[in-house]
C-alpha cells in the first residue's frame, strides 16, 4: 500500500507591508489598534500592482527548491490553488510549469478554493500519489485578495494579507498524510463572493452601498458577511474537527497540535474554547501576515516546524468561501523518537 | 434568564461601555464602540450563554437591548 507524505513547505510574502498604523492613518475613525489586538493581526503584506498570485506562487516554489534542496526535474504534478488566476485561460499552473522550468512530463492544473484550499490540495495530491499517477506533487497556494478589496473596506483590509506557499508531497517524507473529512455547502455562496467580472455578471456595476458598520458593499469587490461567515464557522468547524478525528479513529487527546485556517484570532479563540482544545496545542501565526486565505495553514505549518512543534499527529482544518471545509491529520511520527 | 442578566452578558462583550449606562431601552447600535467585531462577539455570547443562534438579520432587526433579548429568547434551543 502506497503512502503519501508532506516532504517540505516554503512560503513567500510580497514586500509591501501594511501596518495597523497605516490603516489608522487612512481611517481616523477606525480603532485599528484595538481591532488589531482583538483579531491578532498587526501587519499584513500586499502584492504590488504588477505582482500576481502566479508570480508569488513561482517565488514560493523557487524558495522550496532552494531551501530544501529539491530537484525540480523530479516534480511530476503541479496543483495550484488560487482564486486570483492570471487569465481566464490558460491555467496558471501551466504557465508556472514553463516559468519554473519543470519537465514537460508533468501534469498541471488550477483549482479554485479559498480558505479550505490547502487541505483539498493535500487530498488531491495524496490521491495522485496513492494511485501511482505522480510521485512528487508540487502543491502551490497563492492569493491576492487585496486586489479584490474596495480601498475603503477597512474591515477586510485589516483581516486579509497576500501570500503564496509551496509544498512538496511525495511517497516519502516526515509527515504522513492520513485520513480526511471534506464538506461543502454551496448555499453560502452569497455570503463571501466577488459578484462581477466573470460570466454570470460580466459587467461591473460601479454601485457602492455602505453597511451599518461603515464598510462599502459593492458587487465589483469582495463581499463578506462577517456575521454569516462567523455563524457558518460556529456551526461547521466543531463538527469538522469531530469528523476528522473519527475518520482517523483518534480522540482529541491524541492530537499534539491543531493548525486551523488562520481566519482571525478572535474567531479562532472562540472555536478553540468551543471545541475544548488546550491553548498550548493550538497554533496561531498571523500577527505579521494576516489571513492569507489558502496559505494560512502551510505558513503556520512551516512556522511550527521552525519551532520544533511538528511531532506526533497534527490536525489541519480549513474552512471558508464556498462554503467549503476540510480537515486532515498529518502524522509526524512518535514525539518520543524525534 | 432576565433582561438584566442579558444586559450584563452584553456589557461583558464591550470594552468602553459600563453596564450601568445600559438599560432595556438602550439602542445598542448607537453605542460608540458598536462595530462588526462587537456584532460577532454578541453572536458568540448568545451561542455560549443561551445556546441561541443569532443571525446578522436579527441584529439588524433589533433596535433596543430588550428587542435583542426577546429575539435571543425566541431562538433559545
Amino acid at each position: 500500500m502506497k503512502k503519501a507524505f508532506i516532504k517540505a513547505v516554503s512560503y513567500y510574502l510580497p514586500e509591501n507591508i501594511l501596518t495597523n498604523e497605516d490603516i489608522a492613518a487612512e481611517f481616523p475613525e477606525w480603532t485599528a489598534e484595538k481591532v488589531g489586538s482583538k483579531i491578532g493581526i498587526h501587519s499584513r503584506r500586499v502584492a504590488s500592482e504588477q505582482e500576481t498570485a502566479a508570480d508569488m506562487a513561482q517565488k514560493a516554489a523557487e524558495k522550496l527548491f532552494a531551501e530544501h534542496g529539491i530537484d525540480r526535474q523530479k516534480i511530476d504534478f503541479i496543483l495550484l490553488c488560487t482564486q486570483s488566476p492570471d487569465y481566464f485561460l490558460p491555467t496558471s499552473a501551466c504557465i508556472l510549469q514553463d516559468r519554473l522550468g519543470i519537465s514537460n512530463q508533468c501534469g498541471a492544473l488550477d483549482f479554485n478554493l479559498g480558505c479550505s484550499g490547502y487541505v483539498y490540495g493535500l487530498a488531491l495530491a495524496k490521491g495522485l500519489v496513492m494511485a501511482g499517477i505522480g510521485k512528487n506533487i508540487l502543491l502551490l497556494t497563492a492569493e491576492t485578495y487585496s486586489k479584490y478589496l474596495h480601498p475603503k473596506d477597512k474591515g477586510n483590509r485589516t483581516i486579509f494579507g497576500d501570500a503564496a506557499s509551496a509544498t512538496l508531497i511525495s511517497d516519502h517524507g516526515p509527515g504522513e498524510i492520513l485520513g480526511f473529512s471534506l464538506g461543502t455547502d454551496g448555499s453560502g455562496t452569497e455570503n463571501l463572493i466577488v459578484k462581477t467580472g466573470a460570466h454570470r455578471n460580466p459587467n461591473k456595476t460601479s454601485v457602492v452601498e455602505w453597511d451599518e458598520y461603515g464598510n462599502p458593499i459593492s458587487s465589483d469587490f469582495l463581499y463578506m458577511s462577517g456575521t454569516e461567515i462567523f455563524n457558518f464557522m460556529l456551526g461547521s468547524v466543531p463538527k469538522l474537527v469531530q469528523n476528522t478525528l473519527m475518520e482517523n479513529s483518534l480522540k482529541i487527546d491524541d492530537i499534539s497540535l491543531f493548525v486551523f485556517h488562520q481566519a482571525n484570532k478572535y474567531v479562532l479563540e472562540f472555536l478553540r474554547k468551543k471545541i475544548r482544545i488546550p491553548q498550548e496545542k493550538f497554533f496561531i501565526f498571523m500577527e505579521q501576515v494576516g489571513n492569507t486565505v489558502s496559505s494560512t495553514i502551510p505558513i503556520a505549518l512551516e512556522e511550527a516546524r521552525k519551532m520544533s512543534l511538528l511531532s506526533g499527529k497534527i490536525l489541519l482544518s480549513g474552512f471558508g468561501v464556498g462554503y467549503s471545509w476540510g480537515g486532515a491529520v498529518i502524522d509526524y511520527g512518535d514525539p518520543e523518537k524525534n | 434568564m432576565t433582561v438584566e442578566n442579558f444586559i450584563q452578558h452584553f456589557a461583558n462583550q464591550l470594552d468602553d461601555t459600563d453596564v450601568s449606562v445600559l438599560t432595556p431601552l438602550t439602542e445598542f447600535k448607537t453605542l460608540d464602540e458598536w462595530s462588526s467585531l462587537t456584532a460577532l462577539s454578541i453572536i458568540a455570547m448568545a451561542d455560549e450563554e443561551y445556546n441561541a443562534k443569532l443571525k446578522g438579520e436579527d441584529l439588524k432587526n433589533a433596535l433596543t437591548l430588550e428587542d435583542l433579548f426577546q429575539i435571543v429568547l425566541s431562538k433559545k434551543e
